[in-house]
């Protein structure tokens, strides 16, 4: 009796689970459909789940319409995703393992300097942080859609606990081989902490790739349009066809599909070593 | 005698000089790009500032004034209020709720983790595009009105009816798929890290698995990832911008309602007139705000006291 019901309870579960599975997924499928569709399929009032036939020739029309300017936006988003990532693991990953390893007698001080800078939530800054671009004269440049982000206390701070955790048995080994800080750094340390690296990087190239709020205050002219800001203003104007927008959507998140299920594992081990739940 | 003197200032025995060679750019660039612009906007919010950095009126609180003043400013602090009070449980629920179905699956455990997890892959525009035009359209070629003629239901113009908000119905879920899988996440790590004999002598005791288990074990046992998913969803919640300005403006701008603070800072301070120091005064304003919400609950939670 009792076993019955465990087995109903586990199938329902596993209905549930299923169920939401779909729900989860209808969405790619829509970016996929509309993308595939006609123009009339999109709009017309009988909707229906599959389109009456694909149009694959929608893909070269998105990059071949002068109005939209997919290609120079694609690389733009790269440009700003791949300098971003690097230049953010560079300078954290090195304070972070300042931070853990030199001593210091003010780096309490510094790492709450750090931690104060987490507090302040990054989307608010963004008006003071415009003035400051604007003063630099970087708007609508690639410097000002890329510097300004690369000092995140949050990468900082999540490379300070890994290398707090770092097995030192190994940096003493450099020592005595007469390692200094800056090649224990760079020849003991680094090799041997790629996964954290690969999670930082990971979720870093992921927030640049996504991000709307500043490379909407900064990219003013068309030519410095990242992939978001592109898709954003199409979708508030009137004059684009649906099914390219929908094309061109499709397209923006294949890069990260890809970096994604490549490096699933760590981004999901990087999420649960961000010890914010200790 | 070069060699020496090199050695003596770069030697690992000079450690504020390598401390400073590590932390030094980090923490320089971070006061640039953090700190400079919070000072700078403190400073300009007791300015006259339209179009202009370099302000010379000085109005002392007049923009604090008139930014508290404004109905349009405190009614995104309500916008933020309800839409905290709606994405906030939601997320917990369903996340923690997928986080418990996923964990005790014996196969396609990963498969179910990918599904649900893909959409933080997903960017805020991309997912208010497949939304406001696949979704939720007003018209009929939107799946959701689609589903309510299968049942015989009216059409519903989503996005812009207010009598009664459909349009929370799209934001809500807009978010809620882009993040649930991220919070699942968190919970997993948070279920993984349980001991397993807690769960042995529940059941020595006689608690019968499910409901009993998950209120007596379970859910304590989780306490400090619930609290750092609470206050991540609420800070988070802070910062909406991207679905709203995605999802309600069009080639005729922003309707008036449904403004959260970040989008009515953004019109302020960028959009026609460029009013600066009123922008600068409402991002203090908020940030303060941000500030005390974080204490407080933090405070509330008992969060960084140590567990006993």
């Amino acid at each position: 009796m009792r076993d019955a019901l465990v087995g109903v309870g586990r199938a329902v579960r596993l209905v549930l689970l299923i169920a939401l599975a779909l729900l989860f997924l209808i969405p790619f499928y829509l970016l996929v459909r509309n993308g595939l569709s006609s123009e009339a399929d999109i709009t017309s009032p009988g909707w229906t789940f599959f389109p009456s036939e694909l149009h694959w020739s929608n893909v070269r029309e998105v990059f071949d319409d002068p109005n939209v300017p997919m290609a120079h936006a694609l690389l733009n988003s790269s440009l700003i995703a791949v300098l971003t990532t690097v230049g953010t693991l560079l300078p954290a990953s090195l304070a972070g393992y300042g931070l853990a390893r030199i001593p210091y007698a003010y780096a309490d001080v510094v790492f709450y300097w750090i931690l104060g800078a987490l507090m302040v939530p990054a989307a608010v800054t963004f008006v003071p942080s415009f003035v400051l671009v604007s003063t630099l004269g970087w708007v609508s440049t690639l410097r000002g859609l890329v510097v300004p982000t690369l000092f995140s206390a949050v990468a900082a701070f999540i490379f300070r606990q890994y290398f707090l955790g770092f097995p030192r048995e190994l940096e003493d080994a450099a020592r005595v081989d007469g390692l200094g800080y800056w090649r224990t750094y760079w020849r003991v340390v680094v090799p041997n902490s790629r996964p954290v690296f690969a999670a930082v990087g990971t979720i870093v190239f992921i927030g640049a790739w996504n991000s709307f709020l500043w490379p909407l205050v900064i990219g003013q002219d068309r030519d410095a349009w990242t992939v978001q800001v592109a898709l954003s203003t199409f979708t508030t104007a009137q004059t684009v066809n649906i099914h390219e927008l929908f094309v061109a959507a499709a397209v923006s998140i294949l890069p990260l599909l890809v970096v994604f299920l490549v490096l699933q594992r760590y981004i999901v081990a990087g999420v649960e070593r961000t010890g914010i739940d200790d | 005698m070069r060699g020496t003197y090199r050695r003596r200032l770069l030697g690992p025995q000079n450690r504020h000089l390598w401390f400073w060679i590590f932390v030094g750019p980090f923490v320089l660039g971070l006061t640039l790009f953090t700190y400079v612009p919070l000072a700078w906007s403190a400073y300009l919010s007791f300015f006259d500032a339209h179009n202009t950095v370099s302000p010379t009126d000085f109005v002392g609180l007049d923009n604090y004034t008139a930014m508290l003043g404004d109905d349009a400013f405190t009614d995104s602090l309500v916008t933020f209020l309800v839409f905290t009070a709606l994405i906030v449980p939601a997320t917990y629920v369903l996340s923690l709720g997928l986080a418990l179905m996923v964990n005790r699956l014996r196969w396609a455990q990963a498969f179910f983790r990918s599904v649900f997890f893909l959409p933080v892959a997903c960017s805020y525009v991309v997912a208010a595009l497949i939304w406001k035009i696949s979704i939720f359209n007003g018209v009929r070629f939107g799946l959701a009105n689609t589903v309510l003629d299968w049942f015989g239901a009216d059409q519903i113009a989503w996005l812009s009816t207010t009598e009664p908000p459909w349009y929370w119905l799209v934001i809500v879920t807009v978010r809620l798929w882009l993040q649930a899988g991220f919070y699942m996440v968190l919970f997993l790590a948070g279920l993984q890290r349980i001991s397993p004999r807690l769960y042995e002598a529940a059941a020595v005791d006689g608690a019968r698995p499910g409901w009993q288990v998950f209120r007596h074990i379970t859910f304590p046992q989780l306490r400090a990832t619930s609290v750092a998913v609470v206050l991540l969803l609420v800070i988070n919640a802070f910062q909406a911008f991207d679905e709203f300005y995605n999802l309600l403006s069009d080639a005729r701008g922003y309707p008036p309602y449904a403004r959260p603070p970040l989008v009515y800072l953004y019109y302020t301070a960028l959009g026609q007139g460029q009013n600066l120091g009123l922008g600068s005064a409402g991002a203090v304003i908020l940030a303060l705000i941000i500030a005390v919400v974080t204490v407080v609950q933090a405070r509330w939670f008992g969060l960084g006291r140590k567990e006993d």
